[in-house]
């Protein structure tokens, strides 16, 4: 397999893990926020500063239909993180001039 | 395992910042211009897809669930520095614009599932291709075992910046023991989806799985490369 066709199968398979199944992830807390609570560590616990934001908790705000927002914020997340990505690429790739080929 | 706002006081969560800040410059010196055309892409997509996975909470105990860190994950897959930066990229962006784990808890947060994963997945991964045959399937074994460990290991470095810097009142012990042992399950998740994602990369192009390199017989297209340079 080209790594070409190998990066193209990551991706879509990262847009429909993000975009579609994340709607059905379970809801229950995680395993640190449980004991936080379980044990009141939480009750210090503050909101983010931009716990209000339009992509808080990977919905997008306004979007009314759940699985739309999901959605949406699971897409959005996935390409914000390739342009990241994109950063690391130009970062980590060897200088042309360096390149065999 | 992303932890709010307010839960660790400020000295503990600027030492962790400062550490994760040394360990970030250390890594992008490492890296720079490391990789080859065709491995230096991997390194996004490494961050993407951990992005996605860390979607999927999956039940792990009643009223609990758990999800992927992947840590154990990119430093098999592209070597410990370069997950490093994968990582820091992903629990940046997921606090940054998701509002997933607190701002001021950023550093403590990449500290342990970005970092501490990374080390501890990366020593273990080592240490059991030691033990094992150089095969495709012991790395998937070792990819799996290095996996399972780093999720409490990363809940035991919790656990510390905890104990020095907590500003609730607590019994230590209890949590300690909660909180490891919650993780030891939610590690069994991570050592299934890590050992599923090396295995299928392994079997498409196990010459771009970075753990895999020096156990593995080189490749066609790595030979044509050293005879045309």
């Amino acid at each position: 397999m080209s790594s070409k066709k190998l990066l193209v199968i990551g991706l879509l398979a990262s847009i429909v893990i993000a975009g579609f199944l994340s709607f059905y992830a379970s809801s229950q807390p995680d395993g640190l926020e449980k004991v936080s609570a379980d044990q009141g560590l939480d009750v210090t616990a503050v909101d983010s500063a931009n716990a209000d934001s339009a992509l808080a908790d990977y919905g997008v705000a306004g979007v009314e239909n759940e699985r739309a927002s999901a959605f949406l914020g699971g897409v959005i997340g996935v390409a914000i993180t390739g342009l990241a990505g994109v950063g690391l690429y130009v970062w980590l790739r060897e200088p042309k001039s360096a390149e065999t080929k | 395992m992303h932890m709010p706002d307010g839960l660790i006081n400020a000295p503990v969560s600027i030492g962790a910042g400062v550490l994760v800040a040394g360990a970030v410059a250390v890594s992008l010196k490492k890296t720079k211009g490391s990789l080859d055309s065709q491995t230096a892409p991997m390194a996004g997509l490494v961050a993407v897809f951990i992005f996605a996975a860390q979607m999927i909470n999956f039940p792990v105990a009643a009223g609990t669930s758990g999800h992927l860190m992947g840590g154990a994950l990119a430093a098999i897959l592209v070597g410990p520095w370069v997950a490093v930066l994968v990582m820091t990229v992903v629990v940046g962006i997921q606090a940054l614009v998701f509002a997933d784990g607190g701002l001021s808890a950023l550093g403590i947060n990449i500290l342990n599932m970005g970092i501490v994963t990374v080390i501890v997945g990366t020593l273990v991964f080592a240490l059991t291709m030691k033990v094992l045959s150089k095969t495709k399937s012991s790395i998937v074994a070792a990819s799996a075992i290095a996996a399972f460990i780093s999720v409490p290991a990363a809940a035991l470095a919790f656990v510390i910046e905890y104990y020095l810097g907590g500003n609730a009142t607590y019994d230590p012990m209890t949590v300690l023991i909660s909180v490891v042992g919650v993780h030891l399950l939610i590690g069994i998740g991570e050592a299934i989806i890590t050992a599923l994602t090396v295995g299928a990369i392994l079997a498409t192009r196990a010459d771009l799985v970075d753990g895999a390199r020096k156990f593995l017989p080189k490749q066609k297209l790595i030979i044509k490369d050293s005879v045309v340079s």
